[in-house]
């Protein structure tokens, strides 16, 4: 890659992994709370929904401020795992991740949510009444119909991710190779006089990937509707 | 055995039911919104009730005052729903054996090839169920449901949602399931000749309450004043035994005490006992034995009863020589042109078609049809 600069290729590659565990690692979570949210009826449920859409409202540079506060090495819970696993978020690509993670989380939510909820009901009823328990109810009926939303709440939250900069300078600055993304990069481009061509070429890239996502899970999804229409 | 006692807030009622049966072909019979899918959403475990108590054979599942409820998923019971429901992401062999896999370790009643096989879809089981037509996908909610090893199946007005001759497809299918497999099952419908043929015992229910409990032959011909809209619906059972397939003009002959029924299609094998549904306005009255008339099937019997009121029409009961009763509405006019009163003996005709039982017919048509290309494969 002649034409990219050491570090421009780096703020790719970053970005990329960034992207993917911030995606990877939130998705169980997603799942079980959009599923939370769209079959149950608890007490705290409203706290819960408003708490997962609340990085979508709120400024970023907050967010970014209060995982700083919480998850930073003197935070209660980024002392607290420091000590016990030696997890390090702060200044580091694992923090750039959570708080990509914190960020695409309630658009992932939302858009498994409304697939659950299109799942009808009944479905799941019929699977009871041949003797499915509810663990495999969910495995067996309710995830592989809901399978296209959650592939498209991953995919936005892996563009979000991709995206995300706000937060990610808040929480763990920008440093090269560590946590400097695409975003960030092309910030600090744009600072700089003769920063012009670089940031034009991290802009290309980035819409590149993004198209490239876009795609990916457009195929995705076809493939599996193709599947439970195969003889529609 | 079901004994059932349950009672809930629904809508517009309070539905609060009880019954015990001791047969293996229940029906609940009922208007829509009567509550009948709601007694079934309770057998099931689908929907709890607010209090009561819910046996089938040896065990509870349910009981509010001891603080029982079995999960829907431990309860051993099938449900045909009135759309089938297969799951949509399997194909029709993964939806049969979607159930069977959950029971795997209890004794397996019924085989994969042995359902196939009686419900006639051995073809489809590479097929998806958005890909079958209404009837097959009913026919394959039935085998899976019985591919789960239930102790007992509920069937949701599962033809309700066909027209007549998917329902014609797949009502000699039912038929045959509980003769062959012992399952006893829950019918529910409101429609009067699916009841009448399949039930040993009839549960009508009213604004989720039980209105009548016996024989179809007896609750399916109420009395003229308790009836209300149900008059003109009337229908008789009577049973006689299977004489003789007449080939020539496609009719099968049944003996009765009372004389010979002639019924459209060949019926049933010979020697063997037929329930024959007769609506109550198909049926023609004569004082004298009718001559050169074109009813086909004349039967004997005298007057129990005349129930009329102001209506057109009146009530005639008559219990039929040997055993069975006939129901038949004629004019309040002819009653008295007639001077027909209680005691008198009397000549039911009834139009061969008024016992037009189609779908049986088309059981031994199905089966043969079926046989061919199971006995190529």
């Amino acid at each position: 890659m002649s034409w990219l600069a050491p570090d421009e290729w780096q703020a790719i590659q970053l970005s990329l992994k960034v992207a993917l565990w911030a995606t990877v690692g939130s998705l169980p979570a997603g799942v079980m709370i959009a599923w939370l949210l769209a079959r149950k009826r608890f007490p705290g449920m409203l706290l819960l929904n408003s708490l997962v859409h609340l990085p979508l409202v709120m400024p970023p540079v907050v967010t970014g401020y209060l995982l700083l506060l919480a998850f930073g090495r003197r935070g209660p819970i980024g002392a607290w795992l420091e000590e016990q696993f030696g997890i390090v978020f702060a200044f580091r690509w694992t923090g750039a991740a959570l708080a990509c993670a914190v960020m695409g989380f309630p658009l992932m939510v939302r858009a498994i949510r409304l697939a659950i909820e299109a799942v009808d009901p009944r479905l799941e009823q019929a699977a009871a009444t041949l003797g499915a328990s509810p663990a495999w109810v969910f495995l067996t009926v309710t995830l592989p119909l809901a399978l296209p939303g959650i592939i498209a709440g991953a995919v936005l939250c892996f563009a979000k991710a991709l995206g995300e900069f706000g937060a990610t300078i808040t929480f763990v600055s920008n440093i090269p190779g560590e946590t400097q993304t695409i975003p960030s990069a092309i910030y600090a481009y744009t600072q700089s006089p003769s920063g012009d061509a670089g940031a034009m070429r991290l802009t290309l890239i980035a819409i590149a990937i993004s198209l490239l996502a876009l795609a990916i899970s457009e195929m995705l999804a076809r493939r599996v509707g193709r599947a439970r229409a195969a003889s529609a | 055995m079901i004994r059932f006692d349950a009672e809930l807030p629904r809508g517009e009622f309070r539905f609060a039911l009880s019954f015990q049966a001791d047969t293996g072909a229940l029906a609940l019979f009922g208007p829509s919104g009567s509550g009948k899918s709601t007694a079934l959403g309770v057998l099931s475990g689908l929907v709890r009730p607010l209090k009561g108590r819910v046996q089938v054979g040896d065990e509870v599942l349910f009981d509010s005052a001891a603080g029982i409820n079995v999960p829907p998923h431990q309860r051993r019971i099938g449900l045909v729903f009135q759309d089938a429901l297969l799951l949509p992401h399997l194909d029709v062999r993964q939806n049969l054996l979607y159930g069977r896999w959950f029971g795997r370790n209890r004794a397996q009643v019924v085989e994969l090839d042995e359902v196939c096989e009686l419900l006639g879809i051995s073809h489809l089981l590479q097929r998806r169920p958005a890909g079958l037509s209404g009837g097959e996908r009913q026919r394959v909610a039935i085998g899976r449901a019985l591919l789960s090893r239930p102790r007992l199946l509920l069937f949701d007005e599962p033809l309700a949602s066909l027209d007549y001759a998917r329902r014609m497809e797949v009502l000699p299918y039912i038929l045959r399931l509980h003769e062959r497999t012992g399952i006893p099952f829950v019918y529910v419908s409101h429609a009067i000749d699916e009841v009448a043929r399949l039930a040993d015992q009839v549960v009508v229910l009213e604004q989720g309450r039980r209105k009548a409990f016996g024989p179809p032959g007896e609750v399916l011909a109420p009395d003229w004043a308790s009836a209300g809209e149900g008059r003109l619906a009337a229908v008789s059972v009577i049973e006689a035994v299977v004489r003789e397939h007449d080939l020539r003009y496609g009719l099968t002959m049944l003996e009765h005490p009372a004389g010979p029924i002639s019924v459209p299609g060949r019926i049933g094998e010979p020697g063997r006992v037929h329930r024959v549904i007769v609506r109550a306005l198909d049926v023609g009255l004569a004082v004298q034995r009718p001559r050169d008339v074109s009813f086909r099937t004349v039967l004997r019997g005298t007057i129990r009863a005349i129930d009329r009121d102001d209506s057109p029409l009146a009530r005639v009961e008559i219990a039929l020589l040997g055993s069975g009763r006939l129901v038949a509405l004629v004019t309040r006019h002819s009653v008295d042109a007639l001077a027909l009163d209680a005691g008198d003996e009397i000549f039911a005709m009834v139009k061969a078609v008024a016992l037009d039982d189609r779908a049986l017919a088309l059981t031994t048509h199905a089966r043969t049809a079926s046989r061919q290309p199971d006995g190529n494969a």
